[in-house]
Order: C-alpha cells, then structure tokens, then sequence
C-alpha cells in the first residue's frame, strides 16, 4: 500500500512541469492568482485527508499529526485568505489545482477502504510522500515564479511549515515500524 | 608570638570562608528565545542553573519547546509565551515537535 497517493500527485505535477530542471520554462505560465489557488488547494486537501484519518484510526501518533495537519494547514490558509484580501487578489483554478483535487479525491477513497494499522502506515507513508511532492513544487517552480513579495514570504514561510510537516510525518512512519 | 599569629590565620580564614559563603549568588535571568518565520531565534544559548528560558510565539501556527531529553516539554501558542526554570547543569537540545525542522540548544552551566 506504500505510497497510494504519491505516484497521483506526482504526476500531476510533473505534468504541468513542476520538475526543478522545467521550472524557469514553466515559470511564466503560472500567475500569483493561479500560484495562491493551488497552494490553498494543496492545503485543503491536506486537511481532507487529516478529517478522514481523525475519523478512521486509533492510534495516538497519527491522531496527534492528523490534529496537527488540520490546525497548522487552516492556519496557513486563513493567513493566505487574508493577505489575497488585502492585495485584492481573486485565487483562480487552474489545470494544476483541478488534477491535484482530483488525484487527492481518488486517493482519499483508497484510502477509506484500510483499516487499522494498514491505514496508519498508509496514511502516514502518503503524508511523508505528499509533502514532498508539494514541498518541491514550493521551493522549485511555485515561490520562484512568485510576483508579490508578501505571497512569496507566506509562502517562504508555508514551505517551512510544510518541512516540519514532513519530517513529522517521517517520525510517524519510522514509529509505526 | 606564635598564638597570636595562628589566631590571625584562623581569624584570617574564617573571614575569607564567612566571605565566600555570604556572597551571593548570581541573580536569576530571564533569556528570551523568539519564534519567528519558524526558527528559535536565538537558536543558541547559554544559561545558568536557576535561570528562566521564556519562548514568546510570533508566529501564526502553533509551536512547542520539547527537550530532548524529556524534561520539559512546553507549549507556545500562536502569538502566546512558555518558560521553563532550568534546573541543572548541561547542553540541553530542544525541537517544536510540531515541526520539528526547528531545533535549539540551552548551554546551562
């Protein structure tokens, strides 16, 4: 079961070029109103899967991370909110925020179907895997092809959050072993 | 002569020993350590034994001081505070254990 999400998102997102060496080609094809909507996307679907872990398991280590994706990722995003409403930016969908809901929706539902430790580690493996994907589009092709200066340091600052999250998630899979 | 030399020498050393014990201590400090765009800043410090570490959160996501070795484990609410009286000797490294990218180290000697 490793890694369910990750080949879905992975392709996504090289799919619309978030590969480091393709990131100056496709940098200008992304604007900040575009760039906002899938990082608040990535966000939302985040805490989707979260709301479907606090449901499903029992045990403490996941629902500690589970709680904490729900809380830094709302965090993040009223933060997103609210800058987007003082810059008078309208977040756009996109093809990239369309496939990432989609592939993270199809996912979800494998998901739904494990049980017990088989979705811990399933769940947990997909975070570590999620976050990576994400946190490399961040720091290669998203942030740098990021106009407004205040998007791109709540970005910066994201991209760290997102880290921690990462290596969290990292600690919750080697525990489960 | 001799008596009253050694009763100088004893008088001599009562007072150094009465000295030493009488001065006091180093008054107890406060070091400040800030959250900020997800990093202890400082990231390192040195302390001494009886002083206050105080963590003030400026960040807009929740964080924790966790010791390494499990002797405190301290909460910093978004734009809240946390403190912790150090109580012995020694390197003491800490992460947020909500994002644990972020680490520090209290040298208390």
């Amino acid at each position: 079961m490793r890694n369910v999400v990750l080949p879905a998102i992975a392709v996504t997102l090289l799919s619309f070029g978030f590969t480091a060496s393709s990131a100056h080609a496709d940098a200008a094809k992304l604007t900040d109103p575009q760039i906002a909507h899938i990082a608040y996307t990535a966000g939302v679907l985040d805490i989707k899967a979260a709301k479907l872990a606090l449901k499903k398991t029992k045990n403490p280590d996941v629902k500690t991370f589970a709680q904490d994706m729900v809380r830094d990722h709302t965090s993040v995003n009223d933060q997103a909110l609210a800058l987007l409403k003082k810059l008078n930016v309208t977040p756009e969908d996109n093809d990239t925020s369309k496939s990432l809901t989609k592939g993270a929706d199809q996912e979800r539902a494998k998901l739904a179907k494990l049980k017990g430790a088989a979705f811990d580690k399933a769940y947990a493996e997909n975070e570590v895997a999620y976050h990576k994907t994400v946190d490399g589009a961040l720091e290669n092709t998203l942030i740098p092809s990021t106009s407004n200066a205040e998007l791109k340091d709540l970005l910066s600052t994201g991209l760290k959050i997102f880290q921690g999250h990462e290596k969290h998630a990292e600690e919750v899979v080697a525990n489960l072993k | 002569m001799h008596k009253p030399f050694l009763k100088l020498i004893v008088l001599g050393m009562s007072v150094i020993i009465l000295a030493a014990a009488a001065k006091p201590a180093a008054a107890a400090e406060t070091i400040r350590i800030e959250t900020k765009s997800i990093a202890f800043t400082p990231a390192k410090v040195s302390a001494h034994v009886g002083d206050t570490v105080e963590w003030t959160n400026d960040d807009f996501v929740a964080h924790t001081a966790t010791a390494s070795n499990g002797d405190w484990n301290i909460a910093l609410p978004v734009h809240g505070k946390g403190s912790t009286v150090l109580k012995k000797a020694g390197k003491i490294t800490y992460i947020c254990k909500f994002h644990p990218n972020m680490t520090g180290e209290i040298d208390v000697r």
